[in-house]
């Protein structure tokens, strides 16, 4: 299971104050405890907060130092992305990148495709375009399959197109889980080997109660399902626990009694 | 018209540990040559997938008594030396070109001579006074009686960087500390099970002890006696640790010589068996066969006794890391 810490995001209100402020440590501290909790890569997001490619810039460099991890590289608007893709290039000293994301519409979709051959990195598709996003699960596949097609043309291979069927909120979507998860189950197929299948996981519990039982149900149902990557609270001891022994159900680790100690130290 | 032949190499994410054995005068021990294992990024010998970057390695067994029973075979190589185990490991080195010695406690065993730590202490001193290759040293399997003489054991070979062995799950804590504080390697045995495998190396890790200087010793059989079982688990562990698994990630250690020479095919002699032929043949061919797949299983050091074992796995080491071959 690939695992990305959805921590660092302008969207939150401590990290939105410190790319304010320029103060390096709330950052560090956050891409510090990812790390340790085993986070693979660490989403990183400007939010709402900036538009500068500037504060992105600074903000990869802030995690860049903190940790060896690798970064998802986080912005919806073009050249921000290029912008951090250069930062990352200049202070990750060659670590993998994802890119985080293109829809399939073209306009987004063609030039993103491109950043990623160009900067060698993975990346995530979700599957909207600009009738928004899908209700069903053909909707879901057909842009995914549009998706891998476009990056696959281009010369990305499965294992660098992570596709993302869209997560919605439980409490306000009900029907749609289910359609994510068979939407992960066709994903699974559009290719052999298959393209990774992402989730950005916290949606399902948005304004919930149960949030962390929510997430880590759906989590691990997705992952019976086929998906192997999400965007989620890797300091969610609990969830973490869920992943690594999902892990073990799906015979993708060794059994050992200790399990969970070694999931934790597998970095 | 021609058929494309679709490309299957694969490629993993992880790599197996490196382990190197043995430490010279400048790193604080006495060891003329180390022995390195481990960081292979491809099943073994694989080359056209990945990199092997070291050949297995072939520790001769010596042990400090002389064994009452070894067949004829072995013995006609080893009686004049067997009284002393520095001359044993003397002859190991300088005539069958063994890279590495594997000292096994034989004679504090308590159904042996149950000797005590300062003899086994010695015999420590003596093979490493008489060679100048690493050692791995090989307790006696009774969990109270290693416990008691490991720690002079592990003191006498302090800074030599030594394989000291076993720990299991059910008795760790003495050797694991002991290989902390002398800096020794550690061998990690499991009974034919890599769930238990793992378990052994998720408690040694847990003492703080670094998952690097641990060699997995996944227990060997004859060929014929359930080798094919130990193979799969090799085959398991060795596909999950390329897979990035970091608690199989070590290289794996073989213990041939004595499971063989315990089997009838290898230690019948031709009187008992005329129709098997010559003991002197058939019992380093089982060795040596034996050792050959264990080998493609992933065996990293190799335990050997027979000198014609030794030379024929060494040269098809040899072959199967591309050397000489046409």
């Amino acid at each position: 299971m690939i695992l990305i810490g959805e921590r660092i995001n302008g969207s939150f209100k401590d990290i939105a104050a410190a790319i304010k402020e320029r103060n390096k440590a709330p950052i560090q501290e956050w891409a510090k405890k990812q790390t340790e909790a085993g986070a693979d890569y660490l989403d990183v997001n400007l939010g709402a907060v900036s538009k500068s490619a500037d504060d992105f810039r600074w903000l990869i460099q802030t995690v860049c130092e903190a940790v060896p991890t690798p970064i998802s590289v986080d912005y919806n608007k073009l050249d921000l992305m290029r912008a951090g893709l250069e930062a990352y290039r200049e202070f990750g000293g060659g670590r993998p990148v994802i890119i985080n994301s293109t829809t399939a519409e073209d306009s987004k979709l063609i030039p993103l495709v491109e950043l990623a051959v160009r900067y060698n990195a993975g990346l995530i598709g979700v599957v909207m375009d600009e009738r928004g996003s899908p209700q069903d699960v053909d909707r879901r596949v057909e842009l995914g399959a549009k998706i891998f097609a476009v990056a696959s043309e281009a010369g990305l291979t499965p294992d660098r197109i992570y596709l993302d069927p869209i997560v919605m909120p439980l409490k306000f979507m009900q029907e749609q889980a289910k359609n994510v998860l068979e939407a992960i189950r066709q994903f699974a197929v559009i290719s052999d080997p298959p393209p990774h299948i992402s989730i950005g996981l916290s949606n399902i519990c948005s304004k919930a109660k149960e949030r962390s039982l929510i997430n880590r149900t759906f989590l691990v149902m997705a992952m019976a399902a086929g998906c192997d990557t999400a965007i989620c609270n890797v300091c969610d001891t609990e969830l973490m626990n869920a992943v690594a022994t999902a892990e073990l159900i799906l015979n993708k680790e060794i059994y050992s009694d200790d399990y969970l100690k070694a999931y934790r130290k597998r970095g | 018209m021609p058929v494309a032949i679709p490309d299957v190499k694969k490629t993993w994410p992880n790599a197996i540990n490196v382990v190197t054995l043995g430490a010279t005068k400048e790193e604080g021990g006495t060891r003329t040559v180390k022995v390195t294992v481990g960081g292979a990024t491809a099943l073994p010998f694989h080359h056209f997938e990945d990199k092997m970057p070291y050949p297995p390695a072939i520790a001769m067994e010596v042990w400090d008594v002389a064994p009452q029973d070894w067949p004829d075979a072995l013995a006609e190589h080893f009686q004049d030396v067997w009284h002393d185990p520095g001359l044993w490991a003397k002859k190991c080195v300088e005539q069958y070109g063994a890279d590495l010695i594997c000292l096994r406690l034989a004679g504090c065993d308590p159904v042996r001579q149950n000797r005590g730590p300062h003899e086994a202490a010695q015999a420590v001193k003596r093979v490493l006074e008489s060679v100048g290759v690493p050692l791995i040293v090989w307790g006696t399997g009774n969990d109270d009686k290693d416990n008691e003489i490991f720690p002079a054991v592990a003191e006498a070979a302090s800074g030599e960087n030594c394989l000291l062995g076993t720990i299991t799950e059910d008795n760790y804590k003495t050797l694991v500390a002991l290989c902390t504080a002398y800096k020794h390697k550690v061998i990690a045995e499991s009974p034919c099970d890599v769930n238990i495998a793992k378990q052994v190396n998720i408690l040694a890790t847990d003492m703080g002890f670094k998952p690097e200087d641990i060699v997995i010793y996944p227990t060997s059989a004859a060929l014929g006696y359930g080798l094919e079982y130990v193979y799969s688990v090799m085959e398991r562990a060795r596909l999950a640790a390329l897979r990035g698994d970091k608690m199989l990630s070590q290289p794996m250690i073989c213990d041939i010589g004595i499971e063989v020479w315990g089997v009838k095919e290898a230690k019948a002699s031709e009187r008992e068996l005329p129709e098997w032929g010559a003991q002197k043949e058939r019992g380093p061919l089982w060795e040596a066969t034996t050792a050959y797949v264990y080998l493609l299983a992933g065996a990293d050091i190799l335990i050997l006794r027979h000198p014609k074992a030794v030379a024929s796995v060494r040269e098809v080491i040899k072959q199967l890391m591309g050397d000489g071959l046409t």
